[in-house]
């Protein structure tokens, strides 16, 4: 078997990519006026926790092909998780105020130091990160031991009632001092402590949106490794046919069980950074509705497609929260007023432009693509060699 | 006494309605292997068609209208959605459906504005028959026997009836056999959406407030209930949604109430895992 020959321009044009996209984010947040242009910052942070989550479906539905549609439960338990363990001592009963305090007796970032300590608050946010995932994975494990027998859509349905399920019991409120009950959870270190500010209290360098998607391309980056790796493919022959991988030597069961705890794992993560991003972590948020719009964005990246599903979460949350905008509000071409426009319209138009290309470009965006194979040169010569041997 | 006799018979009432809901899910399953996530939403939009219809006409006939452009929209949905997709993954076209149910929703806020709609109030269904409990939930179970009797009907002694079986048994054979498999199925779309019409209509009667999102759940529920009950059987179905809308009112009444989702799901789960194919179910063979 001849190896293929590995695409070293096409990884290095994307890693030159991946960092200038990084630098840019610091350059733009530092120069840009931060009022004016919340909105900017607001969908590069939402769409970067999406690229994560989406990345993490993706490796589910698009590489391993087992239909889940858990996802938000995964977040709710590491954004539960993640800010459980980082809530400030001094702000605990403050947050809990209604239950007289939490079972949870410290806090992360205060065992490192505090949060206004650098160690404080990067140590103890990217170990309660961790932590988030590893909750979710451990449920995830759990779950998985009846549910991964089941087949394609009958699993849909099953991590579907998993994570309504999920969200009941954290809303209840006998649980009041762990989950807070349906109250927020808020106080935590969210994106903006990572802004340094000088002794004053005014911020010199804003690194919020930075770390963001810092943390979020990290992550990326680990499931991308595992894509390639050994394991990742046999995700992909389980995908393209069960019983002929099986046949092949591959514990279906075990790599299953595998992938579906490792993107539960990253959805945690991201449901940990979900809430850093919106400053507060309440169960009711995570709802199925929520999987759908994941799910949707993987659709139309492309399913397989870890490149396609970043690049669609991007431009998913840029239209839905920035660009269709103006179809909310009345408008005034001189004196003629435009119809339809009204609260609401966005999200029609939205779905309607999703469904097309559901229906339509079923592809997606990349297709099973990645960025890298588009600076390949088409391998024409080869292909018609290996047809006349094969 | 009278509260347990309450709960009971709201329970078998709620049933009834799910039963309703479950049998478009189970006939759609059935010949499409397609979970139609877009059915709980168009049970939705039948309600709130009535609401806007019955503003504008008298209610006889703004029930026959609900009746007719929710069989349309039904219709509809399976030539816009569905269709085009026949050849592709079952993937592609359960996304579809999502998106479908997605795009009904927000049609929905967008024409209500995101408020809340009151269904209007029938005479004699929307009165107090006894306690709290009203006409329509009694009326409810000999309503939905006597349409199960009547679909049982169709699809045993009918020439459609005979098609549809046919289709569900082998989908390839049958259209090799000369059955117009488009038209069969344009058919199960149609029987399922009419029976959520008749549904939404005595649901909302009994919970009379209408909001874009009021079709997710009971379309869940009334999913699961067919799943309990062997997808693809509609006395399975039928089964099945009487003992989730029974448990899902008793849950309710007890300390209990914010599981009567989970309980539903876990009961999901565990016929899932101890019998795949429900309780009325046939058992299916994996080919290679």
């Amino acid at each position: 078997m001849i190896q293929k020959k590995k695409n070293k321009t096409g990884l290095f044009v994307t890693m030159v990519a991946v960092a200038a996209f990084l630098a840019l984010t610091i350059v733009l947040e530092n120069t840009l006026d931060p009022i004016r242009n919340t909105i900017l910052f607001t969908v590069l942070k939402k769409g970067a926790v999406y690229a994560l989550v989406a990345c993490s479906m993706n490796l589910l539905n698009g590489f391993t092909g087992l239909f889940s549609l858990g996802q938000a439960g995964f977040m709710l338990l590491g954004a539960y998780t993640y800010s459980t363990l980082t809530i400030p001592m001094d702000a605990k009963d403050m947050v809990y105020y209604l239950y007289g305090g939490t079972v949870f007796r410290f806090s992360l970032p205060d065992l490192l130091g505090g949060v206004d300590t650098p160690l404080g608050l990067i140590g103890g946010v990217l170990l309660a990160l961790v932590c988030a995932g590893i909750v979710a994975a451990l449920v995830a494990w759990l779950i998985g031991l009846p549910v991964l027998r089941l087949k394609s859509d009958y699993l849909a349905i099953a991590t579907l009632g998993f994570a309504e399920i999920i969200r009941a019991v954290f809303q209840w409120d006998k649980l009041g001092r762990v989950t807070n009950g349906a109250n927020a959870l808020k106080s935590y270190p969210t994106f903006s402590s990572f802004n340094l500010k000088d002794a004053a209290g005014n911020v010199t360098l804003r690194l919020s949106t930075f770390v963001a998607v810092l943390l979020a391309a990290i992550c990326i980056a680990l499931i991308l490794l595992l894509i390639n790796s050994s394991y990742g493919r046999a995700f992909k022959a389980i995908r393209e046919d069960e019983v002929a991988a099986e046949a092949m030597g591959i514990n279906l069961a075990k790599h299953k069980r595998l992938s579906f705890c490792i993107s539960s794992f990253f959805a945690g993560v991201g449901g940990g950074l979900f809430a850093m991003y919106a400053n507060q972590a309440q169960a009711k948020v995570f709802t199925t509705a929520m999987t759908y719009e994941i799910l949707l964005i993987v659709v139309i990246g492309g399913i397989g497609s870890i490149s396609g599903s970043c690049i669609a979460s991007f431009l998913y949350v840029a239209a839905s929260e920035w660009w269709l905008r103006f179809l909310d509000s009345e408008m005034y071409i001189g004196s003629f007023k435009v119809p339809l426009l009204r609260n609401g319209f966005r999200m029609v138009v939205f779905s309607v432009v999703i469904m097309v290309v559901v229906l339509f470009f079923r592809r997606g965006i990349m297709g099973d693509k990645e960025l890298p194979d588009l600076f390949r040169r088409r391998p024409k010569a080869e292909k018609k060699g290996g047809k006349a041997h094969g | 006494m009278n509260y347990l006799l309450t709960t009971l018979i709201s329970g078998i009432s709620l049933g009834g309605q799910y039963a309703l809901i479950a049998i478009g899910y189970t006939l759609v399953y059935g010949i499409l292997r397609l979970i139609n996530f877009a059915h709980g939403d168009v049970f939705m939009v039948a309600g709130l068609m009535m609401v806007y219809l019955s503003a504008a006409l008298p209610l006889p006939v703004a029930m026959v209208f609900m009746l007719v452009l929710t069989v349309a929209l039904g219709f509809a949905i399976e030539r816009a959605a569905y269709k085009p997709l026949r050849s592709a993954p079952r993937m592609s076209v359960m996304i579809s459906a999502i998106g479908v149910s997605y795009l009904l929703q927000n049609l929905a806020t967008y024409v209500t504005g995101g408020l809340p709609q009151t269904y209007p109030t029938i005479p004699w269904l929307s009165q107090v028959a006894w306690g709290t409990v009203k006409w329509a939930a009694i009326v409810t179970p000999f309503l939905v026997v006597a349409l199960v009797f009547a679909l049982t009907q169709l699809i045993n002694h009918t020439k459609v009836g005979m098609a549809m079986r046919a289709v569900a048994k082998d989908f390839e054979t049958s259209q090799l056999m000369g059955i117009k498999i488009n038209n069969v199925i344009s058919m199960t779309f149609v029987i399922g959406s009419a029976l959520a019409a008749v549904g939404s209509a005595l649901y909302f009667i009994n919970f009379p407030s209408i909001v874009p999102l009021s079709g997710a759940l009971p379309g869940l529920r009334a999913f699961v209930a067919a799943v309990f009950g062997g997808i693809g059987s509609i006395p399975g179905a039928v089964v099945g949604a009487f003992i989730i809308g029974i448990s899902e009112t008793a849950i309710k009444a007890s300390p209990y109430s914010i599981f009567s989702d989970a309980f539903t799901f876990a009961l999901l789960i565990v016929i899932l895992v101890v019998k795949p194919t429900g309780l009325f179910g046939e058992k299916v063979t994996d080919k290679v």
